[in-house]
């Protein structure tokens, strides 16, 4: 489909569905929130959604390539609890200064992708095997380099978590939402903007028909991987800076988050169809309920599960309902 | 006889017992004390029970090119259900408030089977997806259940299912083994497991031979929910509490690693339950052993990935030709695979 029929057609519209309905909600939540709570009208709740979960939405990021080439990444919350304690212990232990962490720790990363990326390219074994084994691998690093938290008092890590950049008026930002906020620029012009990224949506659309196009699937599956292995471990290292320590329990049920998120801001599961913003959204909606239900303060945390489960179970079958119409 | 599809599995259990013999000799000793059977190797049995259920119940999901990702949350579920109707209750060691109790439970996860079922076979949501709402909210029923409380009972009837023995055997492989066994019949000697198979391997051509499809993957995801409800039922019976959000931790990924080690492939059509049911236990060895050897806990994880991976990897009919490719001088042998576990170890 060229870009012209894209604009011209109707089936578009009905595509962008899901995405409008989670702004919306997103709209609907912070309106209700508002109005309920005079604290939260306060534009820096809204910021505080991006400091909050600026980690989770670069995790999310690299896992809405995955899921739009139609696979699956389950090792990222692993890969996330292993930055983080690979961070600490070269910080901590082997004294290695800031800027030699940051590189080592995205190497890490993207080298667990890269493996998880082979296994199911070259040895065709199914993304969802694939990377539980890299999510066993990772979580087991993690517990041989640290069965306990530690905490990081380096000075630069100290002076980078605390930096807060004003945007006026009350309102600050850290450094973690800029970095979220560069990878989803980034992501969002490789994936409209660039050939990679359009192999990636063909490959979810139809894997055989790209590959007879003559689009390097193997390749882009493979780096597809990498880059979620690369995104995971840079959410990690945001991680650190956001709670300023290393925890082999990080992350723990991370990937469902992400997944949900990703399911949420309208991608389609099977690949192929959707959209970062989506996935920025998807977050957003996420971190709006948790933190309408912090403001409550009579439910309890387990409603957040609960809630998200059922969130999850509207958007599906809002996809299955506009992806019959449209076929 | 490699190319028997038990084979892999088959010799790298073996291969795992027989390094933990030469490791710990004394791994296999077996006592008789207190009227039961005690050793390593009743503890594989006692604790890979639940495993082994749920195990089967994915199998057949598998099979129908499904995939259950809930079972985890349902095992957190009836375990909850079943304490916190116990725990209410005037005679903690009533068999009759123990039965009702388990058929509450087990009632409960009939009806998640329902439900997933329904997602999957009715309005036609991919498997993964679909369970993954239960999965996701599971976790926060289970709590709720619970009120966000470990619920502690002391309940005799009730623990025999998780921790009792029978004629000397842990009882809860005895009903992992009788549910095996009702399974099997079911679906080897009646069409059953044809139909399933060909519901999974050609859903297409299963379609045009007139199978009433939506009607078996429902009862699938039912079978598997039993299954894990049952499994539940066990896990918190051995640990005498319902804990609803720890219960069945990463169970989902075993049960299906299980499934896949056991040669089913996750792509549906020909299963194995046999293979299922010995997947299951090579991945509760590895727990065993880990433990028996004295390898750090923290170890397991590690281990577990790089035995899966090399099971995983020698099942990849890439992987194969390329091995053969690189030996043919060499008389083909399977003498990697032991080497593989010895380096794990």
């Amino acid at each position: 489909m060229t870009t012209l029929d894209r604009i011209k057609g109707y089936r578009p519209r009905q595509r962008h569905l899901p995405i409008l309905a989670t702004m919306a909600m997103l709209i609907g939540a912070y309106v209700y929130g508002a109005s309920s709570y005079t604290a939260f009208g306060s534009g820096q709740v809204v910021l505080d959604l991006f400091i909050n979960n600026a980690f989770l939405l670069v995790v999310a990021v690299g896992m809405t390539f995955v899921i739009l080439t139609g696979g699956i990444d389950l090792s990222v919350g692993s890969v996330v609890a292993l930055s983080t304690v690979v961070s600490a212990d070269l910080l901590q232990n082997q004294g290695w200064p800031v800027l030699a962490v940051i590189p080592a720790v995205l190497a890490i990363g993207a080298a667990l992708g890269f493996g998880m990326g082979v296994l199911i390219q070259v040895f065709e074994i199914q993304p969802f095997i694939a990377t539980l084994i890299g999510m066993f691998f990772a979580r087991g690093l993690c517990y041989t380099i640290s069965t306990q938290a530690y905490s990081i008092d380096d000075p630069t890590v100290a002076s980078l978590a605390q930096t807060q950049i004003p945007l006026g008026g009350e309102l600050h930002i850290s450094i973690g939402v800029v970095v979220a906020l560069v990878v989803v620029g980034a992501a969002a012009y490789v994936l409209y903007g660039t050939r990679f990224g359009r192999t990636v949506y063909a490959i979810g659309g139809n894997p055989k028909s790209a590959l007879l196009m003559g689009l390097n699937v193997g390749r882009t599956r493979i780096t597809v991987y990498t880059l979620s292995g690369f995104c995971s471990a840079l959410g990690g290292l945001l991680l650190v800076l956001y709670k300023s320590s290393g925890d082999p329990l990080n992350g723990v049920g991370l990937e469902l988050t992400a997944i949900a998120a990703v399911v949420i801001g309208g991608t389609l599961l099977t690949g192929g169809s959707g959209y970062v913003l989506g996935t920025v959204l998807g977050i957003m909606v996420l971190g709006i309920i948790q933190t309408l239900i912090t403001f409550d303060g009579t439910l309890n945390s387990w409603w957040t599960s609960i809630i998200t489960g059922a969130l999850l179970f509207a958007f599906i079958v809002l996809q299955r309902l506009v992806g019959r119409r449209t076929t | 006889m490699t190319k028997h599809r038990l084979f892999w599995p088959v010799v790298a259990l073996l291969a795992l017992l027989l390094g933990d013999l030469i490791a710990h000799p004394a791994f296999f000793a077996i006592e008789f004390r207190d009227g039961h059977l005690y050793g390593n190797l009743i503890d594989i049995l006692k604790n890979g029970a639940p495993l082994i259920l749920i195990a089967i119940g994915m199998t057949l999901v598998v099979a129908t090119r499904g995939i259950d990702l809930s079972v985890g949350a349902v095992v957190a579920i009836s375990g909850a259900l079943a304490c916190l109707h116990l725990s209410g209750l005037g005679d903690q060691n009533s068999v009759g408030g123990t039965l009702a109790a388990v058929g509450m439970a087990l009632g409960l996860a009939l009806v998640l089977g329902l439900w997933n079922g329904w997602l999957v076979a009715v309005l036609g949501i991919q498997p993964i997806i679909a369970t993954l709402i239960l999965m996701v909210a599971g976790r926060g029923i289970a709590q709720l259940i619970t009120g966000g409380q470990i619920i502690t009972v002391n309940s005799h009837p009730y623990e025999w299912i998780g921790s009792g023995f029978t004629f000397g055997l842990p009882s809860a492989i005895l009903i992992a083994l009788a549910v095996f066994a009702i399974a099997a019949v079911l679906v080897r000697r009646s069409a059953l497991g044809l139909l399933v198979e060909s519901v999974g391997g050609n859903p297409e051509a299963g379609r045009l031979a007139g199978l009433r499809s939506a009607r078996l993957i429902w009862l699938t995801y039912v079978f598997c929910a039993l299954c894990a409800g049952i499994a539940g039922l066990m896990i918190s019976a051995n640990v005498h509490s319902a804990d609803g959000n720890n219960a069945g931790q990463f169970i989902e990924l075993d049960a299906i690693l299980a499934v896949v080690i056991g040669g089913t492939q996750l792509t549906g059509g020909r299963f194995s339950l046999t293979g299922s049911v010995i997947g299951a236990l090579l991945i509760q060895t590895l727990t065993t052993t880990v433990y028996a050897l004295g390898i750090a806990p923290q170890a397991i994880m590690l281990f577990k990935a790089v035995v899966v991976l090399a099971v995983c990897l020698l099942q990849s009919p890439v992987f194969r030709k390329k091995l053969a490719r690189r030996r043919k001088t060499a008389p083909p042998s399977p003498a990697v695979r032991p080497e593989k576990v010895e380096a794990g170890v």
